[in-house]
């Protein structure tokens, strides 16, 4: 029943709004989530999980230790001497790690989904450089098997699927809990802050470049930015206004309510951007129109510029290793993780890879590797989080997600050895306390529709 | 015998030795000391063992190897060694990256050849892919081309990744096809199109003089039926680009009509399911490593299990980087290995033991074309393609500390190491980056 009043109080600004009608307050004139989250946790028992080596994604470590697992939630994590609550279920973990749920804050599951066919090309609306009134989420197929080796393979739980990088603003992004469902409303994180995909660089240029329109160079792109802001900027004004004083409502745009969101700090952006050069002036033009960036994504080069991301808050989300594969990628070095952060940077490991994102855990294994043989001191549970409460912060969920500490989501892998190993895979997969992978038991291997009934069906994978 | 001080001096020596130009000469007598020697051809690793090098060629290694006298002592006490990774699909030295057309030689859209084109013609072992791979440890590369107007991509070439000016070990050694989906494209829009086109092609290799080469209409040049030649007598490979279990099939039944054709199938995601056919046709696959994603509806049935499956059958299995969309660099061949074996611990799946995936980015890849006497493992006569490494190769935190290619030592710095090392403090000093060298 709520969600129907939801859905009816949704829609645009009332018709009848005259000078009359009393200003509708501070970001109340329409509805801000018109496609709620639906997701449900899956039940689970109680849960102990015992002598395990637990890193507990915040740069903490734990030898010999617990977690505990109750109402979808962790309710404990400690040593060997933390009192086990009577009924919990005993899971041995000796020779084993724990740790939270792996979190991908770039993914194209759903909107690029398997089988990659030209029916199924939904992630860039490449029809113009500023497409902000799309939303990933609409083009999510849920039924996408990615999702599941994900799971299984990779011990992702959260995600972020964004548009691709075709446009300057390629439009919103969208956070899910890593659990099949039948709509994707079903399967989005509650309560996740949206994020806009932004784009600079080569693949705006190129593609709009090809079509012989602008944007066709850099300053192309940030032309085209600038214009953008400024429209959004005024869009802005007249809300406020009208949310404040009441009057005519402005007219709906879609696209300028994402900017809007993004310059009240609502919705928060995930640049794609590989040169340094080019993130120090998107970096100046987020202060020119009063935003920010909240990661640049890629961000080959962004080990040249540590200080000034520092300076900004702003974070990098980068492959372990990518390099050379354009232009703009050519000075990508295996040391880029380690370099940012020990310049105390916010930094973290992403995917943008179907394949990729099976194994983020081994890319911070070979990041790490790289970081200390160039002298940097960086343990292995520091180095969780790359792939743990950094990502989450820049999703903005990190209190809800995102490390192994009471009162947060249940989200929890355990490893059948060290994960920052190659002989490593995950054993087990909790999302909110509810075991939703085993490798030992078949009936807990998700198989996707499209999977169900074709060759290969159920199979290890 | 000064172990210790050598152990001590062997990055140091190296890193003076190639600042100095004085790289060891190809004559030079080295023994590699202490390691734990992988051999490459499937057998487990071997404790304290020794490897043993001489003219550019594998000498010995194993356990109770005598040092020769006079050689160069590395010792490897502590450390690995194994035959340099061989990387089976690559695009090593033909190109750079995307929207860098100008230093892309894979693929030819507007030639009319296509089975004559050869590759080696084009590979510059300058680019700086070749020297970050190589201090990977990747020491040789198939480099294969793209197709272009056909499904034809012309003949590919193994290369080596040393600093030496000729890359290039064995021209024309392979010929490529595409028979799958991109065949299916690149032929005009069929399977059957691109099998008639395949037959059209063999045909008038088979039989020249009654081929019209002449004709507007000539589906094939007289070069490229010329180049098609080798292949139909079985003394040049062909490796085929496959993936659905109905389209290996077909492509195996091509040794009935042609009965010498030495098949390779290269990705093969579906392989397991006709493992036991290709087994029985004695057709050696380079598969794809892990790929487990329905990502084509040609590879519905993939999974991680293809490569396991298909060794137990019986095949002659390695792996590459094949169907690996971005990032498909040949130094993650160790970690796809290593995942391999990882498969041995989960219930249900089929995966490789230590030796035997080591094997699939060594020999395996080199036996699949017929090379394995030359290259891909540390058996006697072989070239001495060899690294030492800090630890197990297949682990994710091992790095070579020794580089030699065909017996000569390489750098194990490159290009990112430059570029590390002017940024490993950020931060601008009293002159710009740009002067830090």
């Amino acid at each position: 029943m709520a969600l129907v009043l939801t859905a009816c109080s949704g829609g645009a600004a009332p018709k009848s709004a005259s000078s009359d009608a009393p200003p509708p307050g501070k970001g109340k004139a329409f509805d801000h989530d018109p496609f709620p989250s639906t997701y449900k946790p899956y039940p689970g028992v109680p849960t102990a999980i015992v002598h395990a080596t637990v890193y507990d994604g915040e740069g903490g470590r734990i030898e010999n230790g617990t977690v505990l697992l109750a109402d979808g939630k962790v309710v404990g994590v400690g040593g060997a001497d933390l009192a086990i609550p009577a009924g919990a279920k005993l899971i041995e973990g000796k020779g084993k790690w724990v740790t939270p749920g792996i979190i991908d804050v770039h993914s194209h599951l759903g909107d690029y989904p398997s089988p990659g066919v030209e029916a199924h090309s939904d992630g860039n609306e490449a029809t113009a450089p500023v497409t902000a009134q799309v939303w990933a989420e609409h083009s999510v197929w849920p039924q996408d098997p990615g999702f599941s080796r994900a799971l299984a393979n990779g011990g992702v739980t959260t995600l972020q699927i964004l548009p691709g990088s075709a446009n300057l603003f390629g439009g919103r992004s969208v956070t899910l809990k890593n659990v099949y469902a039948r709509t994707v409303q079903g399967m989005k994180f509650p309560g996740a802050p949206y994020g806009l995909k932004m784009a600079c660089g080569e693949n705006p240029k190129r593609v709009y470049g090809g079509k012989g329109r602008e944007p066709s160079t850099r300053m192309g792109n940030v032309a085209v930015d600038r214009q953008t802001w400024i429209k959004a900027t005024e869009y802005k004004r007249k809300w406020d206004k009208y949310e404040e004083k009441g009057g005519e409502p402005p007219s709906r745009d879609v696209a300028m309510d994402t900017l809007r969101g993004v310059l009240d700090g609502e919705i928060l952006v995930h640049n794609h951007c590989y040169r340094a050069d080019e993130m120090g002036i998107v970096l100046d033009m987020a202060k020119e129109f009063g935003y920010k960036v909240t990661a640049f994504h890629h961000a080959v080069e962004a080990y040249k510029i540590a200080d000034l991301l520092k300076a900004n808050g702003t974070c990098a989300a980068v492959w372990a290793n990518w390099y050379g594969f354009k232009m703009e990628s050519y000075d990508g070095i295996p040391e880029n993780l380690s370099i940012l952060h020990n310049a105390g940077a916010c930094v973290m490991i992403h995917s943008d890879d179907q394949n990729g994102i099976q194994r983020l855990n081994q890319e911070v294994a070979k990041a790490l590797a790289s970081g200390r043989r160039a002298g940097f001191q960086i343990s292995d549970e520091q180095a969780w989080t790359w792939l743990a409460i950094a990502p989450a912060k820049a999703l903005g969920i990190a209190d809800k997600t995102g490390s192994l500490k009471p009162g947060k989501m249940g989200d929890v892998v355990l490893w059948n050895g060290n994960p920052l190993s190659v002989y490593t895979r995950p054993e087990k997969v909790w999302v909110d306390g509810a075991m939703l992978y085993d490798a030992y038991d078949p009936k807990l291997r998700p198989v996707s529709d499209f999977e169900l009934g074709q060759p290969g069906e159920g199979d290890v994978k | 015998m000064t172990r210790a001080s050598l152990l001590r001096g062997l990055g140091g020596a190296l890193c003076a030795a190639l600042s100095f130009s004085s790289l060891p000469a190809l004559a030079e007598t080295i023994a590699i000391t202490g390691g734990t020697v992988a051999i490459g051809d499937g057998s487990q690793p071997i404790e304290n063992g020794t490897v043993v090098i001489a003219n550019g060629r594998i000498v010995a290694a194993g356990a109770g190897v005598a040092v020769p006298a006079g050689a160069t002592v590395i010792d490897a006490q502590g450390k690995w060694v194994s035959p340099g990774i061989v990387a089976g699909v690559s695009t090593l030295g033909v190109m750079e990256g995307y929207g860098m057309s100008e230093v892309n030689d894979l693929s030819a859209d507007k030639s009319p050849f296509s089975a004559a084109l050869d590759i080696s013609t084009a590979v510059n072992p300058n680019g700086q892919r070749i020297g970050t791979e190589r201090s990977a440890g990747i020491t040789r590369a198939f480099v294969i081309p793209s197709t272009g107007n056909t499904m034809f991509a012309g003949q590919g070439a193994v290369i080596d990744l040393g600093t030496d000016p000729d890359p290039v070990t064995r021209p024309r050694a392979f010929q490529y096809v595409e028979m799958g989906e991109d065949g299916m494209h690149a032929a005009g829009g069929s399977r059957p199109a691109a099998y008639a086109l395949l037959k059209a092609a063999l045909g008038a290799a088979a039989n020249p003089s009654s081929a019209d080469f002449a004709s507007k209409d000539a589906l094939i040049t007289r070069q490229d039926a010329e180049a098609l030649v080798p292949v139909l007598r079985g003394t040049q490979p062909l490796l085929v680009h496959v993936e659905r279990a109905s389209d290996i099939r077909s492509v195996l039944a091509l040794k009935k009509q042609y009965p010498a054709l030495r098949l390779v199938l290269v990705g093969a995601t579906e392989g397991w399911m006709v493992a036991s056919e290709i087994a029985a046709a004695r057709v050696p696959v380079i598969a794809a490593a892990l790929i487990d994603l329905p990502e084509k509806f040609e590879s519905i049935a993939s999974t991680q299990s293809n490569v396991g499956r298909l060794a137990k059958a019986g095949v002659t299995v390695a792996i590459s980087n094949a169907d690996i969309s971005e990032g498909p660099y040949e130094s993650f061949l160790p970690q796809y290995a290593g995942n391999l074996v990882a498969l041995t611990r989960m219930p249900g799946a089929q995966g490789l033991d230590w030796g035997a995936a080591l094997a699939s980015i060594t020999s395996k890849p080199a036996a699949a074309i017929g090379m394995d006497g030359e290259i891909g493992s540390l058996r006697a006569g072989r070239r001495a393609d060899v690294v030492v490494w800090s630890g197990d190769p297949l682990e994710l935190a091992s790095h070579p500390t020794a580089i030699f290619i065909d017996g000569v030592a390489q750098p194990t710095v490159s290009r990112q190491t430059r570029l590390r090392d002017r940024y490993l403090d950020p931060v601008e000093k009293a002159l710009p980056k740009a002067y830090e060298r």
